[in-house]
């Protein structure tokens, strides 16, 4: 019984969620529908860790959904890198639904709020699928899940901005879906199949192609899209800082490192790293790109005054830090990638969520109007500080190990220019999260304010979650350097 | 290359260059222009163009409809392959979807700006900036005014010192 149990784990992770949802719809109020999002998440999050130890202990796990056996079924594999994400993508989930409840409820009409959190499951249900699934199209399908629940979340927003913000994100997310299925379909042309592993085999025989090559820029570009990479990051801003609170935590936190799993999926098992950094400059261009977006988003970052968007904009240049890892094709690169994406994940989610916070008691959040509330929500501000410190690259902080490995990284193979780019990228987060703590602390209530308390007790628990979390890794990296390495190892070991 | 092989390079894959001319139709179109709608409807052009891409590479030439039949020489008929076609029935599945989703948003924003040109709308959002901006500008001298006053009156108490102190707090 607990062996069937066991092995059906790998389909469990997606198909609660996507059960949970119609479940939500089903039963037409806000409140119980939370309770069945709280469950869900919970229990994908205990399935991930269970998932985690038994591929860390016993090694890849394939499944075959259905009984269809790999490669003609669609196949859900588990290795070493993706457990990992898995395991970031359902602890945001597990941790942002405890803070939920009291964001929505201030934030959404409660007669919508059941259909929030369905769209919310299906978007969790995407996420988690794009993670498990060993299948590229069913990766595409899993992507547009994610992707269409968080269209129709962000237009939620209590601001009327918030609907050309998520129309322009369909825009450009659909562009970037569909480059993904043409990315897709060349493959699929040149080697007649669609599992990825299968494709990786039969890739080398037609890899000098144009075909193969064409597939392998659409694919780029259309999942760089997706996360937001340089050029391409002009959704971004504005759909994190109109989405609801929660949303922006959670979206910010879990959906561009799904997206950066995804490419890297591509690049190192489909393509593999020989193909794709040595034969072709697909890193060179990686490298720049990233760089462009350190700079540029941490730059814009500065002159924000609204401060979800100023930690949108930073959003686009953590990016940059995680894409410069895995462009460096080497071990350490990929897994500093992976250390810095789910430290990153933890960093965003706290420092949303403890914005949310504040914007739950003042319904604004630009930097005049949180002016002085270092006083009067300390334990908020508390963990914006110290998640920011985390951001910015403080030692005892999980941003710490993230921006050690990365130098380590990038100083092996001699790249000091690399290296300086993260160094004034990292001083230009002390710039811009400074700004913020010194409007929290060193400034007066603006005149005609009334006092306020601090948020309810579920969101500062949620927060200071994720800020723990963050300490954690910061004063013991061992497991997450580990796991990290692992992953590195797996996807450069299929690759060569 | 003589002419007639550029024909035939041409005719051979003319469903591909449909493809591409229908898909930079549809991209320029959502570049382009400034109404939601029309926006929509290039990419629903851009999003067609890849499912007569994928239906284009399960056919064969010669071939008929992936369907089974009975009677002689059943097992030599050659048919078009039908994985493409069922991968693109998800697909399209998806861009109804999306096109749903978007005309919703559509309709939404016509109702918030009373406009669906993106134009009028940013414009719309540009105007409520300058207000909230005039609003935060006043709510700043207003806080700077008090200030003001607090440190005359402390500068009234206790000297010059305290005046200096709140400047720099200021700055």
């Amino acid at each position: 019984m607990i062996e069937a149990f066991f092995a059906q784990m790998p389909a469990l992770v997606i198909v609660l969620p996507l059960l949970a949802a119609p479940i939500c719809v089903l039963l037409h109020r806000g409140g119980p529908s939370w309770f069945v999002y709280l469950l869900t998440t919970w229990a994908c999050f205990a399935l991930a860790f269970l998932l985690f130890v038994q591929v860390k202990i016993g090694g890849p796990i394939s499944y075959a959904m259905g009984g269809w056996a790999p490669p003609f079924g669609i196949e859900l594999r588990l290795d070493a890198l993706n457990t990992v994400v898995l395991l970031l993508v359902t602890g945001i989930a597990a941790i942002s639904s405890v803070y939920a409840k009291a964001s929505v409820a201030a934030e959404i009409a409660s007669e919508r709020a059941y259909l929030f959190y369905a769209a919310l499951l299906l978007c969790f249900c995407g996420l988690a699928g794009i993670t498990v699934t060993g299948d590229a199209f069913n990766l595409f399908v899993f992507l547009e899940i994610s992707s269409l629940s968080s269209y129709a979340l962000i237009a939620m927003g209590s601001k009327r901005r918030a609907l050309l913000s998520a129309f322009q994100y369909l825009i450009m997310g659909t562009i970037g879906g569909t480059f993904l299925l043409i990315g897709i379909g060349f493959l699929y042309m040149m080697t007649g199949s669609l599992n990825m592993a299968d494709i990786a085999s039969r890739l080398p025989a037609v890899a000098d192609t144009r075909t193969v090559e064409a597939g392998l820029a659409f694919i780029v570009v259309g999942t760089s899209l997706k996360f937001a990479l340089f050029p391409v990051h002009v959704w971004l801003p504005n759909a994190y800082t109109y989405a609801p609170s929660s949303v922006s935590a959670f979206i910010a936190a879990t959906a561009t490192k799904v997206a950066v799993y995804a490419l890297m999926r591509f690049l190192f098992t489909v393509f593999g790293a020989a193909y794709a950094f040595d034969q072709l400059p697909l890193g060179e261009v990686l490298l720049v790109l990233s760089v462009a977006a350190m700079l540029s988003g941490s730059m814009a970052a500065i002159f924000q005054t609204d401060v979800k968007r100023l930690l949108a904009w930073s959003s686009i240049a953590q990016i940059g830090y995680i894409v410069m890892g895995f462009a460096l094709a080497s071990s350490a690169g990929v897994s500093a990638s992976v250390v810095h994406m789910v430290n990153h994940g933890l960093i965003k989610g706290a420092l949303f969520m403890a914005v949310g916070a504040m914007f739950w008691r003042l319904r604004t959040i630009s930097l005049n109007d949180i002016a002085g509330l270092g006083r009067q929500m300390p334990i908020t501000s508390a963990a914006f500080v110290v998640a920011g410190l985390s951001l910015i690259g403080v030692p005892a902080t999980g941003g710490f190990i993230s921006k050690w490995v990365l130098l380590e990284a990038v100083m092996e193979p001699g790249h000091y220019w690399l290296a300086a780019a993260i160094l004034v990228s990292s001083l230009m987060a002390l710039i811009y999260i400074g700004r913020v703590v010194e409007a929290l602390y060193f400034r007066e209530r603006p005149e005609g304010q009334p006092p306020v308390g601090e948020a309810p007790v579920l969101m500062l628990t949620a927060t200071w979650t994720l800020v723990l979390a963050n300490i954690v890794l910061g004063l013991y990296a061992t497991p997450l350097i580990g796991a990290a390495e692992r992953a590195a190892r797996a996807v450069l070991g299929a690759g060569s | 290359m003589s002419l007639a092989s550029i024909a035939d390079n041409f005719f051979g894959l003319f469903n591909y260059w449909v493809v591409i001319l229908l898909m930079m139709i549809g991209f320029y179109t959502v570049i382009s222009h400034d109404n939601l709608v029309k926006k929509l409807i290039g990419l629903n052009l851009f999003q067609t163009a890849v499912f007569v891409f994928y239906i284009s590479m399960g056919k064969i030439s010669g071939s008929t409809a992936p369907i089974l039949m009975s009677g002689k020489g059943s097992e030599d008929v050659l048919y078009a392959h039908p994985l493409p076609h069922v991968l693109i029935l998800t697909a399209i599945v998806v861009g109804v979807s999306t096109t749903a989703l978007g005309l919703a948003l559509v309709v939404r924003i016509n109702e918030a700006y009373g406009s669906i040109e993106e134009d009028d709308v940013l414009e719309a959002d540009f105007e409520t900036q300058e207000e909230e901006t005039e609003e935060e500008a006043e709510r700043m001298a207003r806080a700077e005014a008090r200030q003001e006053r607090e440190s005359a009156q402390q500068d009234h108490d206790d000297g010059r010192e305290e005046e200096d102190d709140d400047r720099e707090t200021r700055s």
